[in-house]
C-alpha cells in the first residue's frame, strides 16, 4: 500500500535517519503516523511496515499489544483520553471518567454507535500541574470538571 | 586459550575462562543456582530474578545469569538475604499463578513447584483476585495456558535462536502480558514442541500428552527415533505398554533435548488402529487372519519347496529395522537361501564415499562435529526439514562459535538465514559450483561436508578430491534418509557387498532388477514398501512374504503377511546418518506382533538354517567381531552413548548410483510411518514442501 505523498516523504526521511541495518528504530513513529492517516493499524499497515523496515509481523504484533496508543480497530472521530493516575485521581479524574462514561453511554475503550466518540482511561499524561487532565486526539484539556467536559462534548458534537 | 579468572563461590575457589557467567561457573563447581529464565545455550534474559546471589562489595543482590565472573569476586549463593529475595520472587510469580498443580500436566516435574517447595512458601500476602486468561489451542500439538505462564521467555528463545523459526513472541503488558503465536490465533511453525519441553511451568502443554498422565506413573524408555536418519534419542514415556509422550529432558544422547515434530509427536503410528496384529495368509485369493504357527508353517513350506527345486529368491530389506535384524536378514539370505539377491531402498551414495576415503580415519563427521567445526558445506539438502538435528547443530555452532555455513541447493533453505554464502544449483550439479567457494573455504580451519542424494557416483569422488585440494581437515556426511539407512548399507543389505562393504563373489540382483525379474519364486520383503505408488513385481506368480506394521501396497500383494514390531518396540542398535551406533530399547507393546529378528529366527529354525542364536546381544557380538568399522566400545553403548562406526575402506564395486533415490520426506512426512501417524498428518503445515521459501 502507499500513503499520502506527505506521509511518504516523512517516512522516507525518518527511515534515512537510522544507520543501515537499524531501520527498525522507525517502527513506533511509523505505526503512529500510519494510524493517524489510516485510522487504525490494519493488517495492511502491519504488512507494509513489516516489509519496509524488514521487521517480522510477529514483532510488530508484540509492539501493538504493548502500547495502548496503537489500535488495531478504528477509534471514534474524537478519541477522549482521561487520566486517572495519581494527581488526576486526587483532583477528580476518576469521577470525570465515570461522568464521561455516563454521558457518552460507553465504557473504557469503547466507541459510540455513530463512531463520533471513543473513550479511554489512560495513565499519566504528563500534565499533573493542571490536573485533572484529558486529551482529545492530540489536544490537551486541563483542570477539567464534569461541567467543562459536558461543554467540551457539546462543542465537539456541533463541529460534526 | 582464553584468559582465566579465579573467584570464590560459597567458599570454593573456582577458575573459569573470562566471560563465564557466575551461574555457569557455579554449575561447574557443583553448586545449583535456581533460575527460570536462564537457559543454557541461549541468550541471557535476566527476567525472573530467581538466580540472585550476594556478591561481596556489591551493594545489591546480583542476577548470576547476567554477571560475568571476575578475578577475586566473592559470591554467596544461599545466604539468608538471598533466600529472602528468592522467597519474594516466588511470591510475586505466584501472584497470578493459578496453583492448579493437582490437574496440571507439569505437576511433579515443575520447576516452579520445586522452587516453591525448596523455599518453603506456604502463604502469600496477596489477597486480590487472580488475573485470569483462558487457555488457548495454537495447533493440534501446542496449547497455551497464559494463567500459568511466568514469562521467562524460554520458549521464545528456543524457537527464535534454536530453530530460526521465531514463531513465538510476547505482547501486552503488566499482568496481561502473554506469549503470542505468529499467526494471530494460531501457530504455523515446525511444530517441534521444543517450547513445551523448556517451559518451566505448565503454560505450554502438548496436544498428545495433556491431561493424560502424571510423570511418576510412567516408565521411561531410551529409544532411538524411527523417523529420519539423524538418530535422535527419544525417551518414551510408557504406561501400560502405551507410549504417552516422547521427549529427551535429560539431554542424554547426541541430540541433547532437541527433537523435531516426528520424534516428539510422531510416535502415534505405534498404536494406530490399522496396525497389523495377526499374521495374514492368502487363501482363495484373499488375505485372511491366521495364527503365527500356521503362517510360519505356510511360509517355511513354500520356501523349503522353492529351495528343493533350486528356485530363485529375492530379499528386500528395511531401512528402519535394527542392525542386528539387517545383519541376520542378509545372513538368512546368503547362507540360508543361498542368494545374493538382496537390496534395500538406498537414499544416499555412501558406498562411493567409503571407497573414496579408503585408508583414512576420522574422515566421517559425527553429530557433535557439526557443533564444533569451523565451517560446513551443505550440498543438495533442505537440512532444516530433512535432517532437523543436523540443522540445529549447525545453527548452534553458528550462534555460539560463528561457524561459516555454505549452502549449495536447488532452492531456498532455512540455512540461508545465516549462511556465509548460499548458492543455487540444479539438483545433481551442486559439485560443479564448488570452485566458487574455494577461496572462502581454504581460509577456514576445518570443514564438514554434508551431501544429499543428488550428489552420487563420480560426483562424490570429485567432492572428495575437492576437499583434499583445500589443504584443511575435511570430514564428510552422506545424508541418507531413514532411521537405519546407514545400518542397512553397513550390514550388507546389498547385492554386491556383504557386511562391511566386502565384495561378494557373484553379485545378485539389485532392487530394480528384482522388481523387473519375471522368474522369481519367492520375494521376501522385510519392512519396506517397494510397490508404493502402483508399482508391481514383474514376477506375477512369485510367492511373496512380507513383514510389515501396516497393510501397505506391498502387504496387500503378499501371500503371507507377518505383523512386525516397529523400532520403538524392540531392542537392538541403529546407526545414524553420521555412522553413530546407538542402542535402542523396547518401550511399548503391541499385541500379536514379533520383531523381525524373532520372525527370521523362528523361520530359520523351521528351515533348518544354522545362523546362530537370534538374540540381539548375540548378533551384535558377531557384528562387532566381523563387520568392518563396528568394533565399537560396548561400555559407550551400554551407558546410552553413541559410538561411531567408520567402515571406510576399499569397496571395489560399481556403487550403482542410479539406485540412489531420496525419500524426499519433509519435516512432516515419514514414508509409510508418517501416513499412519495422525499427529503428523493433522498439523496444518503438513505435508510441506522442500526447498521453498
Amino acid at each position: 500500500m502507499t500513503f499520502s505523498p506527505e506521509l511518504e516523504a516523512k517516512f522516507a526521511k525518518m527511515i534515512a535517519n537510522y544507520p543501515p541495518g537499524r531501520q527498525k528504530g522507525a517502527l513506533i513513529p511509523m505505526l503512529l503516523y500510519a494510524q493517524d492517516e489510516v485510522g487504525a493499524v490494519t493488517d495492511e499497515v502491519i504488512d507494509e511496515v513489516s516489509r519496509r523496515l524488514n521487521v517480522p509481523r510477529l514483532e510488530i504484533e508484540e509492539v501493538l499489544g504493548y502500547y495502548t496508543m496503537l489500535a488495531r480497530e478504528p477509534r471514534g472521530k474524537y478519541h477522549l483520553q482521561i487520566c486517572t493516575n495519581v494527581s488526576c485521581m486526587l483532583t477528580g479524574g476518576e469521577e470525570l471518567f465515570e461522568h464521561a462514561c455516563r454521558k457518552l453511554g460507553i465504557g473504557n475503550r469503547q466507541k459510540t454507535p455513530d463512531g463520533q466518540f471513543s473513550l479511554e482511561e489512560v495513565e499519566c499524561l504528563g500534565a499533573c500541574s493542571w490536573a485533572p487532565a484529558m486529551q482529545v486526539n492530540y489536544d490537551f484539556h486541563y483542570q477539567m470538571t464534569p461541567e467543562k467536559l459536558d461543554r467540551l462534548i457539546e462543542s465537539l458534537r456541533k463541529l460534526q | 586459550m582464553a584468559k582465566m579468572v579465579t573467584f570464590t563461590i560459597d567458599g570454593r575457589q573456582v577458575t573459569v575462562p573470562a566471560g563465564t557467567l557466575v551461574i555457569d561457573a557455579a554449575k561447574q563447581a557443583g553448586i545449583d543456582i535456581p533460575a527460570f529464565c536462564y537457559y543454557e545455550g541461549f541468550s541471557v534474559q535476566a527476567a525472573c530474578r530467581m538466580c540472585l546471589v550476594e556478591v561481596e562489595k556489591m551493594p545489591k543482590l546480583q542476577p548470576s545469569c547476567a554477571l560475568p565472573a571476575a578475578d577475586g569476586m566473592v559470591v554467596h549463593t544461599e545466604t539468608p538475604k538471598v533466600v529472602e529475595a528468592r522467597k519474594s520472587t516466588i511470591e510475586f510469580l505466584l501472584t497470578n499463578h493459578p496453583l492448579d498443580c493437582p490437574v496440571c500436566d507439569k505437576g511433579g516435574e515443575c520447576e516452579l513447584q520445586d522452587m516453591t517447595f525448596r523455599y518453603g512458601l506456604g502463604e502469600s500476602r496477596f489477597l486480590e483476585i487472580k488475573h485470569h486468561a483462558g487457555e488457548k489451542q495454537w495447533s493440534p500439538l501446542v496449547f497455551y495456558d497464559p494463567a500459568r505462564c511466568i514469562l521467562c521467555y524460554r520458549c521464545i528463545r528456543v524457537c527464535d535462536e534454536g530453530l530460526g523459526m521465531a514463531a513465538l513472541g510476547l505482547s501486552y503488558r503488566g499482568v496481561a502480558a502473554e506469549i503470542i503465536p505468529n499467526k494471530g490465533d494460531h501457530l504455523e511453525c515446525d511444530e517441534c514442541g521444543w517450547c513445551i519441553d523448556v517451559c518451566p511451568v505448565g503454560a505450554l502443554t502438548s496436544g498428545t500428552y495433556r491431561y493424560k498422565s502424571r510423570p511418576w506413573e510412567m516408565n521411561y524408555v531410551p529409544a532411538i527415533c524411527t523417523h529420519c536418519s539423524n538418530g535422535c534419542k527419544t525417551t518414551l514415556s510408557v504406561r501400560n505398554g502405551e507410549i504417552l509422550r516422547a521427549n529427551n529432558r535429560d539431554r542424554s544422547g547426541i541430540n541433547g533435548e532437541f527433537l523435531c515434530v516426528k520424534g516428539r509427536f510422531g510416535f502415534d503410528f505405534v498404536h494406530s488402529q490399522e496396525r497389523l496384529q495377526s499374521p495374514l495368509v492368502r487363501r482363495d485369493g484373499r488375505l485372511e487372519p491366521a495364527s503365527w504357527g500356521e503362517a510360519l508353517k505356510v511360509a517355511a513350506g513354500r520356501v523349503r519347496e522353492a529351495i528343493g527345486r533350486n528356485g530363485k529368491f529375492a530379499v528386500i530389506g528395511s531401512t528402519r529395522t535394527t542392525n542386528e535384524e539387517n545383519y541376520y536378514l542378509q545372513k538368512f539370505a546368503r547362507q540360508g537361501l543361498r542368494t545374493n539377491n538382496i537390496d534395500h531402498h538406498r537414499s544416499g551414495d555412501f558406498i562411493t564415499l567409503v571407497d573414496a576415503l579408503t585408508g583414512r580415519t576420522g574422515a566421517l563427521a559425527t553429530v557433535n562435529d557439526l557443533y564444533t567445526c569451523d565451517a560446513a558445506l551443505v550440498l543438495g539438502s533442505d537440512l532444516a526439514q530433512q535432517h532437523p538435528l543436523l540443522a540445529v547443530q549447525l545453527r548452534a555452532n553458528w550462534r555460539h562459535h560463528r561457524a561459516a555455513v555454505y549452502v549449495v541447493t536447488p532452492g531456498p533453505v532455512r540455512e540461508d538465514q545465516y549462511a556465509a554464502r548460499s548458492l543455487r544449483a540444479e539438483a545433481g550439479s551442486e559439485v560443479e559450483r564448488l570452485e566458487e567457494l574455494r577461496e572462502q573455504l581454504k581460509a577456514r580451519k576445518n570443514l564438514v561436508v554434508l551431501y544429499g542424494a543428488s550428489v552420487k557416483g563420480e560426483a562424490v569422488r570429485r567432492l572428495v578430491a575437492f576437499g583434499d585440494s583445500l589443504g584443511i581437515a575435511v570430514k564428510y556426511v552422506c545424508l541418507v534418509d531413514y532411521a537405519n539407512s546407514r545400518g542397512a548399507l553397513d550390514m550388507g543389505l546389498l547385492p554386491h557387498l556383504a557386511p562391511g562393504y566386502r565384495p561378494v563373489e557373484i553379485p545378485g540382483m539389485h532392487l530394480d532388477a528384482m522388481m523387473a525379474a519375471p522368474d522369481l519364486d519367492v520375494i521376501w520383503v522385510v519392512g519396506a514398501n517397494p510397490l508404493e505408488g502402483g508399482r508391481e513385481f514383474a514376477a506375477k506368480d512369485a510367492f511373496v512374504i512380507v513383514h510389515e506394521l501396516f497393510l501397505t501396497e506391498t502387504a496387500q500383494r503378499a501371500d503371507v503377511v507377518l505383523p512386525a514390531m516397529s523400532l520403538y518396540e524392540k531392542n537392538g542398535t541403529a546407526t545414524n546418518v553420521c555412522g553413530e551406533v546407538q542402542r535402542t530399547k523396547a518401550g511399548p507393546k503391541v499385541m500379536g506382533t514379533k520383531s523381525d529378528l524373532d520372525i527370521l529366527g523362528l523361520l530359520a529354525a523351521q528351515l533348518g538354517f544354522d545362523l546362530g542364536v537370534p538374540s540381539h546381544e548375540k548378533v551384535f557380538e558377531e557384528i562387532r567381531r566381523t563387520v568392518r568399522g563396528y568394533s565399537v566400545p560396548l561400555p559407550v553403548l551400554a551407558t546410552g552413548g553413541a559410538a561411531q562406526a567408520a567402515p571406510c575402506g576399499p569397496a571395489p564395486v560399481d556403487a550403482q548410483a542410479e539406485l540412489v533415490r531420496p525419500s524426499d520426506d519433509t519435516l512432516f512426512t515419514s514414508g509409510t510411518l508418517g501416513k499412519y501417524s495422525k499427529r503428523l498428518t493433522q498439523v496444518m503445515e503438513a505435508p510441506g514442501r522442500l526447498f521453498q521459501p
